[in-house]
C-alpha cells in the first residue's frame, strides 16, 4: 500500500472516478499553479471499487473547486487546515464554465474562431443545463 | 451603450416604446428625415441576404443617416482570416452603429462585446433573428391593434424555422395566445417549445392540416415546407398541398384574419392569394423598415 503524507493547508479531493484524477487537475488548472499536487490513482475504495484522489497543497482560500460539481457531484472536498479536516466543501453549480467543456454546434462562432473561450452558462440549475454563451446550444453530457 | 442580440433583450415596456416610435415614424416620415444626419450605419454582411440589408440601409438613410459595408464574407477582410472580434474594432472606428449578419451563431455577440458602437444581430445562422421578430411583431400590433388576445397558426416547417421559434418566444411573454401548430410530423415544433408552453400554462394545438384548423385563426404565420426536409419523396407530396395556401382555404378563413410571412415566399402562398387585403406580408416588409429606423434610434439614443 502506497502512502502519501499529510498536508498542512490545502485540499483533499476523495472519490474521484478511477482514472479521472488527471482530468480533474488539469480542469482545475493545477498545471499552472506552484503548489504540491499528490495524484493518487486506482486506490482501493469500500465504497467505489477503486477511486482516485488529489491532494492539493495550497491557500485555501486560491483554488475555485465550483467546476467539480459540474463534472462529478460524487466527489467529496475536503478542506484542510493545520493538518486536520476542518470542513466538506459543498459544491455548487458554476453560473458560468469557461473552457471547461467545448461546443460541438457545428454552426457556432467559436468552431472557427480558435481564439475564443469556451463558455457556458448555467440556463437551468434545477434541470442542469449548460448552454453555450454563444450559439446557446445545449450540453448535456457530462465529461468523457 | 446597447447592443440587440435576441428578441427577448427588451422588456415588453421597451417593447411598446419602440413599437410607438416606429408608428410614429410610419405616420410623420419628415419628421425624422434628418434626425441620423451625419451618423453612419456600416452593414457587415458575412453571408448575402438582400432584403435585410436593404431593409437596414433603407432604414438608415430615411433617418438622413449614411451606410457603408459589405454584403458578403468574400469582399471582406473574413476572407483574409481576420477575427470577428478585430473586424469590429476596425468597423467601430468607421461607423456608430452596425449591422450584423454572419452564418455562424454567436457571431454579433462576440462582435458586440468588443464593439465600442451598437451591434444589431442581423441574423446569425439558424440561431436569431431578432428584428424579424420585431417586425413580425410590429406588424400584428398596428394592424390588430394589440399583441395578445388572439389564436395565431404557425404554418409550415416549424422545426428548423428560426422566426418561428423566435416567434413563439416573444409571443409568450403576452397574455392569452392560443397557439395552433401546422405541420407535417416530420417538422413539427421541437419539444423545447412545447415543454416550454406546457410550464407557462399556455394553451397550444398540433394539427397536420391547415384547412381543419384555419377558420379559429386570427393571425396565420406561414412558412416555407421544403422539399429536402423530408425523408422521402412520397411523403413530400402527399403532404405538400397541406401547407399552400389557396383562395379555397382562405374562403374557411375569418374575415380578419391576416396572413404573415417572412418571405421570401416560394409557393406556399398562391400568387391568387397577394389580393386578398387580408394579405399583409408586404406591409410587413415595410413594418420591418419602420422598425429598423426605430431600433437604430433607440440605439443610438436619439431623442426625436
Amino acid at each position: 500500500m502506497l502512502n502519501v503524507g499529510k498536508i498542512e493547508e490545502g485540499f483533499v479531493l476523495d472519490h474521484i472516478e478511477a482514472g479521472k484524477s488527471l482530468s480533474i487537475y488539469h480542469h482545475l488548472q493545477l498545471d499552472k499553479l506552484d503548489c504540491t499536487v499528490a495524484i493518487i490513482k486506482n486506490a482501493r475504495s469500500d465504497k467505489m471499487g477503486k477511486k482516485d484522489i488529489l491532494k492539493v497543497e495550497c491557500d485555501i482560500n486560491t483554488l475555485d473547486l465550483d467546476v467539480l460539481a459540474f463534472i462529478d457531484h460524487n466527489i467529496t472536498v475536503n478542506v484542510i487546515k493545520d493538518g486536520e479536516i476542518v470542513a466538506k466543501k459543498e459544491l455548487v453549480l458554476p453560473k458560468e464554465i469557461k473552457n471547461v467543456i467545448k461546443c460541438k454546434n457545428p454552426r457556432c462562432i467559436t468552431s472557427i474562431e480558435q481564439e475564443l473561450p469556451h463558455i457556458f452558462v448555467l440556463a437551468d440549475e434545477e434541470k442542469e443545463v449548460y448552454r453555450c454563451k454563444y450559439c446557446e446550444e445545449k450540453y448535456d453530457e457530462r465529461l468523457e | 451603450m446597447r447592443h440587440l442580440m435576441n428578441p427577448l433583450d427588451f422588456t415588453v415596456e421597451e417593447l411598446d416604446s419602440l413599437f410607438n416610435l416606429a408608428n410614429d415614424i410610419e405616420k410623420n416620415p419628415a419628421k425624422y428625415a434628418h434626425v441620423c444626419e451625419g451618423k453612419k450605419l456600416a452593414t457587415c454582411f458575412y453571408e448575402p441576404s438582400t432584403r435585410t440589408r436593404l431593409s437596414f440601409e433603407s432604414a438608415m438613410l430615411s433617418l438622413g443617416g449614411q451606410v457603408l459595408g459589405f454584403s458578403d464574407a468574400g469582399s471582406s477582410s473574413a476572407s483574409k482570416g481576420e477575427s470577428v472580434s478585430d473586424t469590429i474594432r476596425v468597423i467601430s472606428c468607421f461607423a456608430d452603429i452596425c449591422a450584423m449578419r454572419h452564418p455562424k451563431e454567436g457571431a454579433p455577440m462576440v462582435a458586440a462585446s468588443k464593439s465600442s458602437i451598437p451591434v444589431i444581430n442581423a441574423g446569425d445562422g439558424g440561431h436569431q433573428h431578432p428584428t424579424q421578430t420585431l417586425t413580425d411583431l410590429l406588424t400584428i400590433r398596428s394592424l390588430k391593434g394589440r399583441l395578445g388576445n388572439f389564436t395565431i397558426g404557425l404554418c409550415g416547417d416549424l422545426k428548423f424555422g428560426r422566426t418561428v421559434h423566435s416567434l413563439i418566444n416573444a409571443l409568450v411573454r403576452y397574455p392569452n395566445i392560443h397557439f395552433i401548430f401546422i405541420s407535417p410530423p416530420e417538422l413539427r415544433v421541437p419539444d423545447y417549445i412545447t415543454d416550454m408552453l406546457q410550464e407557462k400554462n399556455i394553451e397550444y394545438e398540433e394539427v397536420i392540416r391547415l384547412e381543419d384548423c384555419i377558420s379559429k385563426l386570427d393571425l396565420l404565420y406561414m412558412t416555407r415546407v421544403q422539399r429536402e426536409r423530408f425523408f422521402n419523396e412520397e411523403d413530400y407530396v402527399r403532404l405538400k398541398d397541406f401547407y399552400i395556401l389557396n383562395k379555397t382555404k382562405m374562403e374557411l378563413a375569418k374575415d380578419d384574419m391576416l396572413i404573415l410571412h417572412p418571405l421570401p415566399r416560394v409557393n406556399e402562398i398562391s400568387v391568387e392569394v397577394d389580393d386578398d387585403p387580408r394579405a399583409v406580408y408586404f406591409k410587413q416588409v415595410q413594418y420591418g423598415v419602420y422598425v429598423r429606423m426605430a431600433l437604430i434610434l433607440t440605439l443610438l439614443e436619439i431623442k426625436c
